[in-house]
């Protein structure tokens, strides 16, 4: 019918402009490495870097201890931390916003941090050990959020977005009311302190360990969305539309759920509740790369993770106290979310 | 003409509350079907059903001598598409990533489409004359564009049997036009085609059979000729209707006679 056109390079589009595509990982880069020598004791970085080198040969450095064990102790499980918890929490928003067919969606809106949380606090409450936490905040993280979507789809004929959003306040309500009861139940000198601390958000008494602990949980969520980073677009069509094309997608959409919720729940398990993440993110990496997931996965990884590392450590370093990250965050992604939706400007057009 | 679906005494519906019954039709390869009646008669739910989105109420409905519901998803695709209406969709993806996802049900579940899928998605899309428009965004083309673009992609998905739900509705004359056009461009080139309208004047222009359904049956089958007269169409929407042939456009058209509405 029409005169023939030549076809397209794979590439040419990223082929005229690397710079998006470019960013998130430079910026990733810039942080990480600002990250480790800022803070209360200076560190140049030539002595970061020969700190790093020396652990990674097995050659002494000739540094003073102490520069080495705030590098190598202190800082360096933190920023791991930080990445880690940012990137699961934006990988998950990311996942969540397809699934749900709605870019305004997260882990907070959705009520999984709050169910995470609920789940994570019990154990607290309980004083189980770490993965057992683990395990009870993905329990609860799963469990709300499979409330909500069924809440969604019993409710027919409105706006489901709307539907979904005022679902997820509800459930997120009633399980603040359940936190709360917990809070009151708890050992005011030894859970209490516990609890409060972890729900503002913080990766002030992060260790190895802990970073080391979310990592399993964090690739086992990744590995399926990497897999599935294709068939991940066909999800964001209309149900009917997908399953024409050939897609069972009740079943992908367990395991893609499951998959993020399990990050989510990896995440809030080691730092608490950080919220925002997850919604402003995706975003900015889909206005960056698109919204092909196999390209928007990768940017909102590390742009989650730089972004969790930066607020960390404008954390410990902006006042005399360590400000918890939950405030810093949602003083930042508030402001974001409410411009996007004054604006009218949806970020995804 | 070989038979491609057909349905015996099928009855569909939501929840086990059948909307129709004892429907008898099929779908023979090569053909284009035209499906009209007026809203609620079913049409939609008839299409969910024919497509295996919804199971079967009662009766036997096959795809090639085997029961629809004993397909799995990735196998059904590769024998029917599906063609919505054409709105928005929820990311900008571009044209040609549309149209690509059409090979879901051809490339393995981990797999993401290869260079000849790429080929064959731009060579859909330039057959359909919109090969300017494939790095362009889904959303910021025009609704013609957009419906223009979900044909394209049912093409891609090598599927024998197109199912097309009211591929006109929604858009200016124009484009109504348009998408006649390329439906006629399809026909005769093997393809099973069915598809819903509003107004029964397509059926004359691009279809080979008219089916019109009234609340939940089928209330006539045939060519064109001789199940779009103004009679039955009288029967199926309640108002005169002129069909009438006219020469500019070398077929019949369908037209309401305003004014002279027949109290039911």
């Amino acid at each position: 019918m029409s005169k023939s056109g030549a076809l397209p390079e794979a590439g040419s589009r990223a082929g005229r402009s690397l710079f998006p595509v470019l960013l998130p990982p430079l910026l990733l880069a810039v942080v990480v490495i600002l990250a480790l020598s800022a803070g209360k004791y200076d560190v140049s970085l030539s002595d970061m870097a020969r700190v790093v080198w020396s652990r990674l040969t097995g050659t002494p450095s000739g540094l003073d201890a102490t520069i080495e064990t705030v590098v190598w102790n202190v800082r360096l499980p933190r920023v791991l931390a930080g990445l880690l918890v940012g990137a699961s929490l934006a990988a998950a928003g990311c996942v969540y916003q397809g699934l749900f067919r709605n870019p305004l969606v997260s882990p907070d809106i959705l009520g999984v941090s709050a169910g995470a949380s609920l789940g994570a606090v019990g154990g607290i409450f309980l004083s189980l050990p770490v993965l057992a936490i683990q395990g009870m905040a993905f329990a609860g993280g799963l469990a709300a959020v499979a409330l909500v979507y069924a809440i969604g789809s019993m409710v027919r004929g409105r706006d489901p977005v709307l539907v979904l959003v005022l679902a997820g306040v509800a459930v997120g309500a009633l399980v603040g009311a359940c936190i709360s009861l917990l809070k009151v139940l708890a050992d005011p000198y030894n859970q209490l302190p516990a609890i409060t601390f972890w729900l503002l958000g913080s990766l002030a008494s992060i260790t190895r360990a802990d970073a080391a602990s979310i990592l399993p949980a964090m690739l086992l969520g990744l590995v399926p969305m990497v897999l599935l980073r294709w068939r991940m677009n066909l999800m964001t069509l209309d149900e009917e539309e997908a399953r024409a094309l050939g897609i069972e997608t009740g079943r992908l959409r367990l395991i893609l759920v499951s998959a993020a919720t399990l990050m989510t729940a990896a995440a809030v398990s080691v730092s608490g509740i950080i919220g925002w993440v997850g919604l402003v993110m995706p975003h900015i990496a889909r206005s960056l790369v698109g919204p092909d997931f196999g390209r928007l996965l990768p940017a909102s990884l590390m742009l989650g993770g730089g972004y969790m590392v930066g607020v960390d450590a404008l954390a410990r370093t902006i006042a005399g106290i360590e400000v918890p990250l939950g405030i810093l965050t949602a003083v930042i992604g508030a402001p974001f979310f409410l411009w996007l939706l004054v604006s009218g400007r949806r970020g995804w057009q | 003409m070989a038979v491609m679906m057909s349905a015996q005494d099928l009855a569909f519906g939501y929840g086990g509350k059948a909307i129709g019954q004892g429907v008898n039709i099929s779908v023979n390869s090569g053909e284009v079907m035209c499906l009209m009646g007026p809203n609620g008669c079913g049409k939609t739910t008839l299409f969910r059903t024919l497509l295996g989105l919804l199971p079967p109420l009662g009766g036997r409905l096959e795809m090639l001598g085997r029961p629809v519901q004993a397909y799995t998803r990735a196998e059904f695709a590769r024998h029917v598409a599906y063609v919505p209406q054409a709105g928005s969709s929820y990311f900008p993806f571009t044209v040609l990533n549309v149209v690509m996802m059409a090979r879901a049900s051809r490339i393995g579940t981990f797999a993401t489409p290869s260079a000849h899928d790429r080929t064959l998605s731009f060579a859909a899309l330039d057959r359909l004359g919109l090969a300017h428009l494939a790095e362009r965004s889904f959303n910021e083309i025009s609704g013609g564009e957009r419906q223009m673009t979900l044909i394209a992609r049912a093409l891609v998905q090598e599927a024998e049997l197109i199912v097309m739900d009211e591929p006109t509705a929604s858009l200016d004359f124009g484009n109504q036009a348009r998408v006649l056009d390329c439906i006629n461009e399809l026909r005769g080139s093997g393809l099973s085609i069915v598809l819903s309208t509003h107004d029964p004047g397509h059926a004359f222009a691009c279809a080979d059979r008219a089916v019109l359904m009234k609340q939940g049956h089928v209330v006539a089958d045939g060519l064109p000729n001789e199940a779009v007269t103004p009679e039955s169409l009288h029967g199926l929407y309640g108002v005169e209707v002129a069909v009438e042939f006219m020469q500019g456009a070398g077929r019949s058209i369908c037209a309401p006679a305003l004014g002279r509405f027949r109290q039911e």
